[in-house]
C-alpha cells in the first residue's frame, strides 16, 4: 500500500510538474515533450487505480498517434515564441476563466458543490458489474448497451469532423499528373512493345 | 537449499525483487546475443543473395564479427554536434532501444513463460512499439541538420500511418480469440498448423507482416534513412555508442516484431504438428524456430526489394491497407457472428 501511496504521488507530481512545463517553457518542441510525459504519467495513474484498458489507449492514441502528429507540426513551424508571449496577460483572463468552469464542472460532477452526483452512481454501478468482469470487458459491456446511443453519436461527430477537415484541406491542382497503378498493372507486353525485325542497311520508319 | 532460495524468492519482498531483476535479465541478455547475431546473419543472408562471403574473417566463419563491430562502436568518440540540442540527442538513441526491450516483458516464450501476464498485453505491445518513433523524431530535430530532420519528418508520418493497419490487425486477431492476453492469443490456436490464425487470416498476415517492415524502416520502406537521398537518414549525426543504440534498437525492434507476428498468426509456442515427436521439443524451440523464420524473410526482403517512392508508400498505407484491413475486420467480425463462432470466456 505504501508503495503504492508513494507511486500515486510521484506521477501525479511529474504529472502536473510537465503540465505546467507545457504553458511555461520557451520552446513549442520542449512543451510537446512535456505534454507527452504528462500523457505518460496520466496513463501511470490510470494503471495505479486499475484501469489497465483506458492506460493502454491512452498510451496508444494520445502518446502514439495524436502527438506525434503535435510533433511534426510544431517541429516544421518556425514559432517566434516572443511575440506569442507579448499576448499572454492579454489572454490571462479568459483563460482563467475557462479553467475555473473546467474545474467547477468537475467537482460539480463530483458531487462535491452540491450536484446530484448522478454521474458518480451510474458509474459506480458499472463498477460493480466490473469485478467479476476484466476491465476491457466491462467498459465494452457498458459502451455497447447502456451509451450505445450516445457512443455512436461521437463516433459520428468525429466522422464529421474528419470529412470537414478533409474538405478544408482537399485542393484540386489542374494539370497535374498521377500515377494510376491499376493501368500500370493491366499494361500487357503486347500493348507496349513491338518486336520489329531491321532489315539491314534498310531501317524502319 | 533449494527450497530456502526459493521460499526466500517468492515470500520476501527483496527475493521477489531479485526474482523480478533475475527474470529481465533472463529476457535481456539472450535477447542481445541474438540481436548482434541478427546483424550477422542479416549481412551473411545479403551476402548469399549478392554472391558474395559476407564477414568471414573475424572468428571461425566471421562468428566473432558482431562483437568486433559491438567494441569498435564502444570505443570510438561520440560526437556531438554543436549546433545540436545535446540533451535531446543524447535521450534519442536510449528512446529507441529502451523503448525496444520493455516490450518484450509481455511476450510469451512458453506456457506460462512470460515476465508479466497482464491482461492487455497485446495493447501494450502495440502502445510501446509505437513509442519507437519518438527517438527517430527527437534525434532528427535535435542534430539540427537537412538530412537527419528530413529522414524524421518522413519516419514520423510512416509510421503513424502504418500503425492504423497494425491496429485493424490486431483487432482481428482479439475478435477470433476473445482476450487481450498473449497467451490466451497462443492458446486459442492450438492444434494442427492450419490452425494457426495465418491461414485462415492471410489477407492479414501479409498486411501485417509489410506494415512490420514500414515500422521497422527496413527496405522496402526505409526512406527515413535512405542513403541514395539523406546520406544515412535521421542518424547521420550520430556516432560511436549513440549510433550503436539506434542501431541495436532497430534490430530488436525488428525481433520484436517477428515476435508479434509469431504470436498472433504463428501459434506462439505450439508446435506445427500436435503429435509426439514434435510435442516432445520444447515450445521455446518452436517459437525462436517461428522468430527466425520471419527474421529471414525481413532480411530476404532487404536484399531482393527496391526500395518505395515516399507517395507511393503512403498510398499504399492509407488507400490499400487500411480499406483492406477495415473490411477485413468486419467481414471477420460478422463470419464470427452469423456463424456462431464468436469466441466464449
Amino acid at each position: 500500500m505504501l508503495l503504492q501511496a508513494i507511486a500515486f504521488y510521484v506521477f501525479a507530481a511529474v504529472t502536473v510538474g510537465s503540465g505546467a512545463m507545457v504553458v511555461v517553457s520557451r520552446n513549442p518542441v520542449y512543451s510537446v515533450l512535456f505534454l507527452i510525459l504528462a500523457f505518460f504519467n496520466a496513463a501511470a495513474l490510470f494503471l495505479l487505480i486499475g484501469a489497465e484498458f483506458i492506460a493502454m489507449i491512452l498510451v496508444i492514441v494520445y502518446v502514439g498517434a495524436v502527438a506525434v502528429l503535435f510533433l511534426f507540426v510544431v517541429m516544421m513551424l518556425d514559432i517566434n515564441v516572443a511575440k506569442i508571449k507579448e499576448g499572454f496577460l492579454d489572454y490571462l483572463p479568459i483563460g482563467a476563466m475557462i479553467g475555473a468552469a473546467l474545474l467547477a464542472e468537475i467537482l460539480f460532477g463530483l458531487g462535491v458543490l452540491g450536484g446530484t452526483a448522478g454521474t458518480v452512481s451510474t458509474f459506480s454501478k458499472a463498477g460493480t458489474q466490473a469485478l467479476v468482469l476484466d476491465n476491457t470487458r466491462a467498459i465494452g459491456r457498458v459502451l455497447y448497451t447502456q451509451y450505445f446511443y450516445l457512443f455512436q453519436v461521437a463516433g459520428l461527430v468525429l466522422l464529421v469532423a474528419m470529412i470537414g477537415a478533409i474538405v478544408l484541406t482537399l485542393r484540386r491542382r489542374p494539370g497535374v499528373r498521377r500515377q494510376r497503378v491499376s493501368e500500370q498493372l493491366y499494361r500487357s507486353k503486347e500493348a507496349a512493345i513491338t518486336v520489329v525485325k531491321v532489315p539491314t542497311r534498310g531501317g524502319v520508319s | 537449499m533449494f527450497t530456502t532460495v526459493s521460499t526466500f524468492l517468492t515470500t520476501n519482498w527483496l527475493g521477489q525483487a531479485i526474482l523480478i531483476l533475475l527474470e529481465c535479465l533472463a529476457v535481456t541478455v539472450p535477447l542481445l546475443v541474438a540481436v548482434a547475431y541478427m546483424t550477422y546473419v542479416d549481412r551473411k543472408v545479403w551476402a548469399s543473395i549478392q554472391l558474395r562471403r559476407g564477414p568471414n574473417v573475424v572468428g571461425p566463419f566471421g562468428l566473432l564479427q558482431p562483437f568486433a563491430d559491438g567494441l569498435k562502436l564502444v570505443l570510438k568518440e561520440t560526437i556531438i554536434p554543436s549546433s545540436a540540442n545535446s540533451v535531446l540527442f543524447i535521450i534519442a538513441p536510449m528512446i529507441t532501444f529502451v523503448t525496444a526491450l520493455v516490450a518484450w516483458a509481455v511476450v510469451p516464450f512458453n506456457d506460462g513463460w512470460v515476465i508479466a501476464d497482464i491482461n492487455v498485453g497485446i495493447l501494450y505491445l502495440f502502445a510501446i512499439s509505437s513509442l519507437g518513433v519518438y527517438g527517430i523524431i527527437m534525434g532528427g530535430w535535435a542534430s539540427n541538420s537537412k538530412y537527419p530532420f528530413l529522414g524524421s519528418l518522413r519516419s514520423a508520418a510512416q509510421m503513424v500511418s502504418y500503425e492504423v493497419s497494425i491496429g485493424f490487425v490486431i483487432i482481428t486477431v482479439l475478435l477470433c480469440v476473445g482476450s487481450l492476453n498473449l497467451s490466451q492469443v497462443v492458446i486459442a490456436q492450438a492444434g494442427w498448423f492450419w490452425n494457426w490464425f495465418w491461414l485462415p487470416l492471410l489477407p492479414m498476415f501479409v498486411i501485417f507482416f509489410v506494415s512490420a517492415l514500414a515500422e521497422t524502416n527496413r527496405t522496402p520502406f526505409d526512406l527515413p534513412m535512405s542513403e541514395a537521398e539523406l546520406v544515412a537518414g535521421f542518424h547521420t549525426e550520430y556516432s560511436a555508442m549513440t549510433f550503436g543504440l539506434f542501431f541495436l534498437g532497430e534490430y530488436a525492434n525488428m525481433i520484436l516484431l517477428s515476435a508479434m507476428g509469431a504470436v498472433l498468426f504463428l501459434g506462439g509456442w505450439m508446435s506445427p504438428i500436435p503429435y509426439a515427436p514434435f510435442t516432445w521439443v520444447p515450445g521455446i524451440i518452436w517459437f525462436c524456430l517461428k522468430i527466425a523464420m520471419l527474421l529471414f524473410v525481413f532480411s530476404w526482403t532487404k536484399g531482393t526489394l527496391p526500395r518505395y517512392r515516399y507517395d507511393q508508400l503512403m498510398r499504399l498505407g492509407w488507400k490499400v491497407f487500411l480499406p483492406v484491413s477495415l473490411g477485413w475486420v468486419v467481414l471477420t467480425a460478422a463470419v464470427l457472428q452469423f456463424g456462431g463462432w464468436v469466441p466464449k470466456h
